[in-house]
């Protein structure tokens, strides 16, 4: 446990004293919203339709090789 | 009129290429901050050096924070925009970009918290490791998706399972030491090592201009101009072996580098030329309106042989029997057959016709004679029978031509750069050349623009195919609507723009405070 919690505190203290990073922090986390909870649910969700199985898979793009 | 097709490789496109901003310093940058930290322990910890390397390493922060990420937009395009692909690659393309993954978030992100929350709470010697570690990490993260475009451009190491309608992986060593996937890594990490020493060089440039911290300018310009050197001389070494190997693999990307529509045996190398626009393959109007040439260097570029043969434009699209070479007409017609085979398969299997299904699984399958014949004649050319005409094979030469040009140019330009940089800075007299300086400044655009270049010159130049020879772009599209890509495609362009104006405007506030004194 003593190692673990010097681990937390080590990042918490990194943390804690960071500047520049805050607004990088910020940045990042905006960015990851942006792409995950609108790019990502919005735009491209996946077009394929569902497969029950990999044979089910596999003939649908077979037919997307051979038109 | 731009079609879905369009709109799709222009998304890629901008996102790979705004993506590219980011790692290239990335990845040469971390160096350079590992680079000076060990100078700093090795000069008994002299302040000067902890202080520069802490700069250096904000720096290294805004970049790596504004551009981590950015990639994954790509994978999300692999999966919407150009499904028949990524089922097609398989597991070739997915097992490398999952190791990536795995390595960018375990290795960097741990290291990375070392080096930034660990001076010191950490050893001296721990926190040098962690340096040099983030380092590493993200030039091992970079291995993988070259290592998967490697592939693309020469696919080994992998069979097409008819059954499954894809490519396996059947030997991972020859996806992960084929030659071209060793050359590109060098070449692309190199790059990105330029990148970094021009952006150090050019940003200290600016501190010697405003006469501000000298002396740390003067350490980091040393550090970056030995590093530069360096690397620009690798990267010139290896971009002297992938063109041999674009000749030997991609010879219709090797002729749209030099607009060579007719082959010949000591070929000369077109220096710098004004491309003809109405110059087509099966016209006879000239192909450049002017050109410098130097002859029989392209033979000797191409195949380390002054009379070697190299084959145009015309050589590859009708066939030259005389060099063995088959025209893309007859190419058409094998890979028709091939996937002509494949529809069979596809109506034996929807009418439970075992005999037709074991019949044509034997072809398939490469162990068996019948197999391997049929991989040689046909398969092998999969990805033509999807081409209308045989002039389809031809990539957009312009934009290759003088992409290749300002690569190379720039690339001859750095490493003279550097050698004048490191003579200054030796005798301490860079500072009196103002002019210099500004030529300093004015190359950290110039290294983008020759990092862009290189890409485009990698990846319009092995057009029509995604992967080569076996899926032409126009296969490896999905069926959606154009207009989710259209506006995705502005999405992205808002998106990365903001990214960019943010990483700029962040760093020259922190360039503008300059480094601070440490103890």
């Amino acid at each position: 446990m003593p190692i673990f919690n010097k681990i937390v505190n080590f990042y918490l203290d990194g943390f804690r004293e960071m500047r520049v990073g805050k607004k990088l922090w910020a940045l990042v986390l905006i960015k990851l919203f942006i792409m995950f909870a609108i790019l990502k649910v919005f735009f491209f969700s996946s077009k394929t339709p569902d497969f029950d199985n990999s044979t089910e898979e596999a003939s649908y793009y077979r037919e997307q090789y051979i038109k | 009129m731009f079609e879905l097709i369009d709109w799709s490789r222009a998304q890629f496109a901008l996102t790979a290429m705004y993506h590219w901003i980011f790692v290239s310093l990335t990845l040469g940058l971390g160096f350079i901050c590992a680079i000076m930290e060990s100078i700093y322990l090795k000069k008994k910890k002299d302040p000067k050096w902890k202080s520069a390397t802490k700069f250096w390493m904000k720096l290294f922060a805004i970049n790596f924070a504004v551009g981590v990420a950015t990639g994954i937009i790509l994978e999300f395009q692999f999966g919407t925009n150009w499904s028949n692909y990524s089922y097609f690659v398989g597991d070739i393309f997915g097992a490398p970009l999952a190791i990536e993954g795995m390595f960018a978030f375990f290795m960097e992100a741990t290291f990375i918290a070392v080096m930034y929350f660990g001076w010191d709470k950490v050893s001296d010697r721990f926190h040098l490791t962690a340096t040099w570690l983030t380092a590493f990490g993200a030039t091992l993260s970079a291995i993988w998706i070259l290592v998967a475009n490697a592939w693309m451009q020469y696919p080994i190491g992998m069979e097409f399972n008819v059954e499954m309608a894809r490519n396996e992986m059947v030997d991972f060593f020859a996806i992960v030491f084929s030659e071209v996937a060793i050359v590109k890594f060098w070449h692309s990490i190199m790059s990105g090592a330029l990148t970094a020493a021009v952006f150090v060089t050019g940003v200290s440039a600016w501190f010697l201009l405003k006469k501000r911290n000298m002396d740390f300018a003067y350490k980091s310009i040393k550090v970056a101009a030995i590093f530069g050197i360096v690397a620009s001389l690798v990267v010139a070494y290896t971009g002297d072996q992938s063109g041999i190997q674009v000749a030997k693999y991609q010879p219709a990307k090797f002729a749209a580098f030099e607009a060579l529509y007719e082959g010949k045996e000591g070929a000369d190398l077109t220096v710098v030329g004004i491309l003809n626009p109405d110059k087509r393959v099966d016209n006879d109007e000239d192909v450049f309106l002017a050109e410098v040439k130097v002859e029989k260097m392209l033979s000797l570029l191409a195949v380390h042989d002054i009379d070697a043969f190299v084959p145009g434009f015309e050589d590859l699209v009708y066939g030259n029997s005389e060099f063995g070479i088959m025209g893309a007409d007859e190419k058409i017609e094998r890979g028709r057959h091939a996937i002509h085979e494949l529809k069979n398969y596809n109506e034996a299997v929807a009418n439970r016709d075992t005999v037709n299904i074991e019949r044509i699984a034997l072809l398939f399958d490469r162990s068996t004679t019948e197999g391997d014949d049929f991989y040689t004649n046909y398969f092998k050319y999969f990805g033509y029978g999807y081409l209308e005409s045989p002039a389809d094979i031809i990539p957009p030469i312009d934009l290759t031509f003088y992409s290749f040009r300002i690569m190379v140019g720039l690339g001859v330009y750095f490493i003279f750069m550097f050698i004048l940089v490191l003579w200054l800075q030796r005798k301490k007299r860079l500072e009196k050349y103002k002019f210099v300086n500004y030529i300093l400044m004015l190359s950290v655009p110039l290294v983008y623009v020759s990092s862009q270049a290189g890409w485009v010159v990698s990846e319009v130049g092995r057009q029509p195919w995604t992967v080569q020879d076996q899926l032409p772009v126009s296969a490896a599209l999905s069926s959606i609507n154009s207009m989710n890509v259209v506006t995705t495609f502005f999405l992205f362009a808002i998106l990365f723009t903001i990214l960019f104006i943010a990483e700029m405007k962040i760093m020259c506030a922190q360039i503008k405070i300059g480094p601070k004194e440490e103890d």
